[in-house]
């Protein structure tokens, strides 16, 4: 299974970024291979509107089941939700740190948007 | 003729001098409030309102048994409104601009258009003058179709006055599309000037001829009057800062009935208007 994680770095020691639909790039963790993959989000980061739409496609489109990340809004959750990805809680910690505490239960699911979407 | 009242600023006076001018003029006139999001001409003009028509933009429904989930309207969409996941298309309609693009992609036709209310167009009169406003529906983030449903309204008349939002955004552009003048209503205060700079900027920049109104003149300082004589702009009214206009204002009356020692500064100001675009027809090109 795929993790995805919301970062602004390259590795897995840079921190979790809180923001998710104007995200720098979001790291995909294998959990099988032990091996990730990076998905830039440039595109989005600099949209007029529905950004997170969009990196909720990209998440999607990457085969992730899991996404951690700071906050997520109602389109981008409904995206995820139709996709199937299940989204975690995860703020001021490394990516593996977060790693660590999604593998010992320890984040919070969000079963419904934690934000305020835009424009609506 | 058609003539926007704009601004940068909001709260300068635009409304305040469109329903003036509006009321002033002789012939067929048009008042047209495209201040979609809070439109307020008609508590001046108080007109009989007769028609009613809702408006919307067409926003795409999903067939499901005839999508293949090939995505092509999903990178057709250059406004971020549609995502494809687990084999289905999800259409955001709030951030729909209705251009149609993703249902002429569509290669299965799978994609029909559906109307998405996002305001309506009322119709009426005070008397002789034709009065026509837009109101958006609470919830609803585009107002540019809106505006352009309020202008296709208007009927060809002597005189059309369109009553612009604030600020320089597409919904402005929208407005000031097709004038022959706009007029561009400030203050003599830094925020005046700043917002002046960036509508005058922005009519420069759509080929609109246009001159300035300063309302509230006495009030602040010259920075207004330096402007222009240094952008060879017509300043072509400056109303003075009057409590009695602020008290003709909070009433809801109009300062060219309720205080008619104003009446000939406003109609000088229509023939400037009038006589300028008459020169920019008379002069191809300019």
């Amino acid at each position: 299974m795929k993790i995805a994680f919301t970062s602004s770095g390259k590795t897995l020691e840079d921190a979790l970024c809180p923001r998710f639909g104007r995200a720098d790039r979001f790291l995909v963790y294998d959990l099988e291979t032990s091996e990730f993959s990076l998905v830039e989000n440039a595109q989005n980061l600099n949209a007029a509107q529905g950004a997170g739409i969009q990196a909720a496609q990209l998440v999607v489109n990457a085969g992730a089941k899991v996404l951690v990340t700071g906050h997520c809004g109602p389109k981008a959750f409904s995206v995820l939700k139709a996709g199937g990805v299940r989204v975690f809680h995860g703020e001021n910690m490394s990516i593996a740190d977060a790693l660590e505490a999604w593998r010992n239960q320890s984040l919070v699911e969000l079963h419904a948007a934690d934000v305020d979407g835009h424009w609506v | 003729m058609k003539i926007a009242i704009a601004s940068g600023k909001g709260g300068t006076g635009k409304t305040t001098l469109a329903v003036n001018l509006a009321a002033l003029g002789e012939g067929a006139i048009v008042y047209a409030d495209c201040d979609v999001e809070e439109p307020n001409g008609h508590l001046f003009l108080n007109p009989k309102i007769t028609v009613s028509e809702e408006v919307g933009i067409p926003v795409p429904v999903v067939d499901p048994a005839l999508c293949t989930a090939c995505e092509r309207c999903v990178e057709a969409c250059r406004f971020n409104a549609l995502a494809c996941v687990a084999d289905q298309v999800l259409v955001f309609s709030a951030l729909c601009h209705g251009c149609g693009g993703c249902i002429a992609i569509c290669p299965e036709g799978a994609m029909k258009e559906y109307p998405h209310p996002i305001g309506k167009v009322e119709k009426g009169a005070r008397g002789e003058l034709y009065f026509i406003q837009g109101t958006m529906k609470v919830g609803a983030a585009m107002s540019p179709p809106l505006i352009r449903a309020v202008k296709a309204t208007v009927p060809p008349s002597d005189l059309e006055i369109y009553d612009a939002p604030p600020g320089t955004s597409c919904p402005v552009i929208t407005t000031l599309k097709e004038m022959d003048y706009v007029v561009l209503v400030t203050e003599p205060t830094p925020f005046g000037l700043n917002d002046l700079r960036i509508a005058v900027e922005t009519v420069r920049e759509m080929g609109l001829p246009f001159g300035v109104v300063v309302n509230r003149s006495d009030v602040g300082d010259g920075r207004i009057r330096d402007y222009c004589r240094a952008e060879e702009i017509a300043l072509l009214m400056e109303l003075p800062e009057d409590r009695r206009i602020a008290e003709t204002y909070s009433r809801g009356e109009l300062i060219v009935e309720a205080l008619p020692e104003y009446k000939q500064a406003f109609a000088d100001l229509l023939d400037k208007i009038c006589c300028s675009v008459k020169r920019e027809e008379g002069v191809p090109g300019s």
